[in-house]
Parts: structure tokens; sequence; C-alpha cells
């Protein structure tokens, strides 16, 4: 049987991938006028690169921070500043009523489109909902490292609140290599690949079968709900932070 | 005065222009009533029921005052519409709910709330023209557009009365001024209507006056001099630059509403000229380019109304020399399927429905006749003559109802119709396979004295909305 503690990190950037993807905000929707403007499907598809590539970056700026801090500063310390910070993004979405960006232009180059992905990630906070998915891969990866050095058992488990001992690197994730960025830019690779399935399939299908028509019965407020995923994985992540300093 | 989103999209969004067309039909409407006399009395927006089924039917059921006399409330707008659904910043929660309603001779803009009480919009906020002008250097707001990014507004000139006029923009929900839409205007001065073709990113501009040149009326030494605009301007919608100029021909002045193509895809669209100077006839250009490409724009005059001959005591004094009622285009509209272009004749009296599937071959398919300068045609449901004529049209999002005001602006309609025009609304019923247009013999609205302008439907009509997807 998977170890949990293993791989739900992996199952929660696949879900969040697909959750992204699912956001008419985050591309499909732009790919699917795209194909309509230029009426071919071959627009469509063209257009679906430069969304994830954007959407990749935006996810990657935090992975890298979460890389980069995380070798500096202990992991309770990340989840605690991480969690706040999900819960003022969520905050703030809130106090400015869901407000959204502002673009104007639909004759977009690839550059173009892959900036705007990377804006509209950004702007909904897309890679602060990862944080703890994120944290949890660089420990594993620095785990790797530190068991290596034979201090494996500094590190406590985020993913137990429970505070148990995280289980022996015996099959810890394949791209650690004891490189604490490596499984972070798979964790990107990862998220993305989930996003670009999901909105590649929805994309294709809205413009060749569904029409643009289901917007008008389908487009629940995905704003609201989420604010609400940021809302939830900030407690998460701040609670876990503050148990881990709370059992010492 | 931010409004929280609503969980499923605002029902009068629609994608496109084709889905927008099987909106159920309107059962209300906003018509802006202004009021000519000097009597400290306020300009109104009225609400008119247009539900057949109504005891109420084709009469005025709401009233709501401004504030202050004498704003001259001519064209108005809503703060959300169907390009919410753009995909580029996609907002489709946000309710069509304010109205935003310049006042063109005070530079005055209210925003009026319409959901408590549709029947009856109250005012939520009044920007002052002091901040209008200190934001944007703009004066004299005319069309409202709401855009993918937020509310844009034309202006005919700055605070002195003079030029630039050009285009500000409003924030979506907070209606705060935000500033001057132009990052380069080039040798742009005159300007007047505004409009945009969404999937080509392209935004075009017309040509009236500034506000010196228009306030007092046409002032006939200007007007002999082709002083009047007579430009085309496209910018790029992105990069708000001045990309392209088009001269109509100094002889055709005033070239006014815009009115492009509803389908994003499609790369045309058609301008008004009020008046020749050759011959008093107005006429309709079309301006193009092919699609697919990112080439210059072209512009040719694809419909001619020529002047009708009178006697001199059949005319006011400003056109007597003349001997000769020009049709003096002021209005067009072009219905969501992009099929039929209405177009008033407010100096003849008529109105014309031309079908325009091929946009270079226009043909006329159906005319309405009522006022006019010189015929003063009646209607079936009141006696006597009528004057005024066909000025501002609106057509219903199913292509099925076109409503008609008679009113065009104070100082022009003293000019043209200087015995004091009597205000009404009627109701046109078009034929939408074939064509052809038809007075309902039963709907006249009576605005006695005062002045109508401006209809805008419920949920959305043909010259409100805009579209990201065809």
């Amino acid at each position: 049987m998977p170890d949990l503690s293993a791989s739900w990190p992996w199952l929660t950037l696949v879900a969040m991938g697909a959750f992204h993807g699912l956001n008419p905000a985050m591309g499909w929707l732009f790919a699917v006028a795209l194909g309509l403007q230029e009426r071919r499907l071959r627009a469509v598809l063209a257009a679906l690169g430069p969304i994830a590539l954007g959407h990749a970056l935006s996810i990657g700026l935090f992975a890298v921070a979460v890389g980069l801090l995380g070798l500096i500063v202990p992991q309770r310390l990340l989840l605690i500043v991480g969690g706040l910070a999900l819960l003022a993004f969520a905050g703030y979405k809130v106090v400015t009523r869901f407000r959204c960006v502002r673009w104007v232009g639909m004759r977009v180059s690839a550059v173009q489109l892959t900036f705007w992905s990377f804006l509209m990630a950004t702007a909904h906070g897309a890679g602060l909902m990862l944080i703890p998915a994120l944290v949890r891969l660089e420990r594993s990866g620095a785990a790797v490292a530190a068991a290596q050095d034979g201090h494996a058992m500094d590190h406590m488990d985020m993913s137990m609140p429970m505070a148990m001992p995280m289980p022996m690197p015996s099959h810890a994730p394949a791209t650690g290599g004891g490189d604490p960025i490596a499984p972070l830019l798979g964790a990107v690779a990862v998220h993305t690949g989930a996003l670009l399935l999901v909105a590649g399939i929805l994309a294709v299908v809205v413009y060749q079968r569904v029409g643009v028509e289901v917007l008008r019965r389908a487009w629940v407020n995905l704003d609201f709900i989420w604010t609400g995923v940021l809302t939830i994985t900030g407690v998460i992540t701040l609670g876990v932070g503050l148990w881990q300093v709370l059992m010492g | 005065m931010q409004t929280m989103p609503t969980w499923r999209p605002d029902p009068t969004l629609y994608p496109s222009p084709r889905s927008a067309m099987q909106a159920p039909p309107e059962t209300f409407g906003y018509v802006v009533r202004v009021n000519p006399n000097d009597d400290g009395k306020p300009d109104a927006i009225c609400t008119i029921d247009l539900d057949p089924t109504s005891g109420t039917f084709g009469t005025v059921v709401g009233v709501a005052e401004m504030p202050h006399a004498g704003d001259e409330l001519h064209h108005f707008g809503w703060n959300s519409c169907s390009s919410m659904l753009c995909p580029s910043a996609p907002h489709p929660h946000m309710e069509r709910r304010y109205l935003v309603v310049p006042g063109l001779r005070s530079s005055r803009l209210y925003i009026l709330d319409t959901k408590p009480d549709p029947l009856h919009p109250h005012i939520v906020k009044t920007i002052e023209p002091e901040e209008i002008a200190g934001r944007t250097g703009y004066a004299k707001g005319h069309t409202v557009h709401c855009g993918p990014d937020g509310i844009y507004v034309s202006a005919l000139g700055g605070p002195d009365g003079d030029g630039p006029g050009g285009i500000f923009v409003l924030d979506h929900e907070t209606f705060d001024v935000l500033g001057q839409w132009e990052i380069d205007r080039g040798e742009q001065v005159l300007a007047y209507d505004f409009w945009w073709h969404l999937g080509h990113d392209t935004m075009i501009t017309s040509e009236w006056g500034t506000p010196k040149m228009v306030e007092t009326g046409l002032q006939p030494d200007l007007l002999l001099n082709s002083q009047y605009g007579h430009h085309l301007h496209f910018w790029n919608l992105r990069d708000r630059k001045l990309t392209q100029t088009v001269d109509l021909g100094k002889e055709h002045q005033m070239a006014l509403e815009l009115r492009p193509a509803h389908d994003p895809t499609r790369s045309y669209g058609f301008v008004n000229t009020v008046i020749s100077l050759a011959d008093l006839s107005g006429s309709i250009w079309l301006w193009h380019r092919p699609e697919g490409k990112d080439g210059d724009w072209a512009i040719q005059k694809v419909i001619d109304i020529p002047a009708v001959p009178a006697t001199e005591d059949q005319l006011p004094p400003a056109l007597q020399p003349f001997k000769a009622v020009p049709p003096l285009i002021t209005d067009i509209e072009l219905s969501l399927d992009d099929r039929f272009l209405y177009v008033s004749c407010w100096g003849t009296g008529e109105l014309r429905q031309y079908d325009v599937s091929d946009p270079f071959h226009p043909v006329l398919t159906g005319t309405v006749k009522i006022g006019g300068i010189v015929a003063r045609t009646g209607h079936p449901a009141v006696d006597g003559p009528l004057n005024g004529a066909p000025q501002m049209v609106e057509v219903s999002r199913d292509g099925k109802r076109v409503y008609v005001t008679n009113s065009l602006y104070m100082p022009l309609d003293a000019q043209f119709y200087p015995e004091g025009i009597k205000g009404w609304m009627v109701k046109i019923d078009a034929g939408t396979n074939g064509g052809g247009i038809a007075l309902d013999p039963e709907f006249f609205v009576d605005f006695g004295a005062f002045r109508p302008h401006q209809v805008r439907l419920q949920g959305g009509d043909a010259s409100t909305d805009s579209y990201c997807f065809p």
C-alpha cells in the first residue's frame, strides 16, 4: 500500500491542477475564443501551450521561493508564514469583492498569451494554494539530502498533525536525489500537466461540441469556491505550522 | 458602492450576438426625457412599459428626475454587459444593474441603480464636472459603452470648450473616474461616438465638433467651411494609440454614429454623415478590411440619400436659401445578426431599413414615414401632424421591434424645428426574414413639451452590448 504521507502532496498537486484548469479565467476560455475567432481547432490547441507555460512560470516562482526559504527557515515557520499569506490573500479577495484583472485584447502572440496566463495565475494566487504541498516536497527533497548526512530525524513531517517522525525515505520521490529544488520542479510539472489536461479537454469539447452558450448555465462563481479553497488551505497550513511549534 | 458578485452569471449576458437574439422580449425600457423649458425643472429618465400584455403598455410608468436642472441628458449606458464574458478578463458575475447617464450640457455624470425597483431607478452617485475635468481633462460626456475592463465614456472636448475631445474610463465596480483613455492621439482633435471590434483589438472614433462648435447649434460659417468632423479614427484598443485616420471628404459634414458588426470575427461597420455640402444629401459609409488581415482600414460610401426640394415657406430660416429639405441622417442602428441597418432621416421624416447582408451593397427593404420638417406625417394613434422625426433608434435583441424618438439636441432642435418639437416615441415592427417595417398603430408615447432622446431596453439592446464570441 502506498504511503499516504509521501503521495498526498502529489495528489494535491494533481487535484489543484485540475481545479485551476477548470476555471475559465485560467485560460481554456481564451483558447476557445481564439479558435472561434480564427475558425479552426488548431488555434485552440496552439493557445494551450502558452497558457500552460505562463501558469507553470507563476507556480514555479512560488516553488523556487519555497525551496530557497526552506534552506534557511525551519519548516514550521515556513508553514506559519505560508498559512498567514494564504489567509491574507483570501481576505484581500473578499475585501476587494473579487475584482478581476484588467486586460483588454484578444489578438495576442504566444509570448503575450504566456504573460497573460502568468498574470492570471499570479493574480488569483494559484501558487499560494500549493504552499503546503510544496513545503512538504521541499522537505522530502531536503530529507533525502539530510538522510545522506545522517540527520533525517531532525525533520518533522508536516502532513501529520500527530507529529509522527517522518518515514525514512525508502520510497521518497524519485526526483529527490538530495536536491531540495528538484522535487519542487517536479511538482510544477505535475501540477501544470493536470491543468493542461483539464483545460485542454474543456477547450476542445466546448469548441467542438458544446458551444460557449454553456457559460450562461454552468459558470458558477468560481471566485467564491477559489477563495474558499485558499482559506481552507491557509487554515490547515497555519494549523500544522502552529502544531509543530507546540509539539516542539 | 461596490456590490457583491453573484453566484450565477447575470442572465442578461450572452457570449455571442447569436445567442443574445434568443433573449426574451423586453418588457420595459428607459428613455431620456429632456426638459427644454427654462423653468428650473430637471431632466429625467423615464421608464416605458413595453409589455404588450400589460394594461399600461406604451405609457410612462416611472419618472426618475435628476437633482439638477439643465443637464441635457442625452446618451447613456450600462455598467455591465455581455463583454464581461470576454475571455481575457472574464467576470460575468457582475450584475447589469446601474445606468451610467452623462449630462451633455452640464458635463455631470449620474449613476442610477435599477435593482431594488427596475421601474423606478434612483441615483446612487453623482460625479461632478470638476472631478471629471480634473482627472481626465474632458467635459461634455456623450457615448457610454461598457468594455471588458471598464466603462468607457466619450467627451466632446475640454472644460474650456475646445478640443481635443476623447474618451475617459470609469471603474466598472466603484465608478471612480480613472482618467483619459488615449496614450497617443496623434492628430485627432474632434470627437463624438466610439465603439470597437473586440475580436480585432480595434477602437473606432468619429467626429462632430468641440463644445464651442455645437453648443449654440450648427454655425453656418463653420459648416460652410467644412469645419465639422469628417474623419474616422482607428486605434489599437490595447495600446490606446491612434493607428490610422481616414478622411470621408470634407464636404461630408459630421460623421457620427458608429455601428461595427456585432460578430467579433467580422471586420466592417457603418457610420453616418449628416449632411453633404455639395447637395445636402446624407450618406452611410462602410469601413472594412479583409478578414484575418491586419492591414489598413478602407472606407467607401454605400448609401446616399438625397435632399428633397421644398419651397421657402415650408422651411426654417436656416434652410430657406437652399430650397430643399436635407435627409439629416442623425442615427443608425445595426440589428444583432448584422443583417438590417436602420437609418433615421430626421429632416425628411423617415426611418429606413436596409438589408446589409452584403455590407457593400445595401438593399432598401422598408420605410416608415413620420414627422419631418416639411412632411409632418402623423401617426394612427393620434390626430394631426407631428414634428420632429425619427432620430434615436433602438432595436430589440431579437430584431423584431424598433423604438424611435424624435428629438436630437436642443440647440439643433431649435434650428431645424424652430416652432419647438413636441416629443414622442413610437414603436415599429420589423420583419426579420425578408425585412419590411411598419408602425405599431397602437403605440405612441406622448412626451408633450418634453424631448425624448436615447432609449435603452431592459436587459440590453442592439447598441449596448459587445461580444467576444461569434
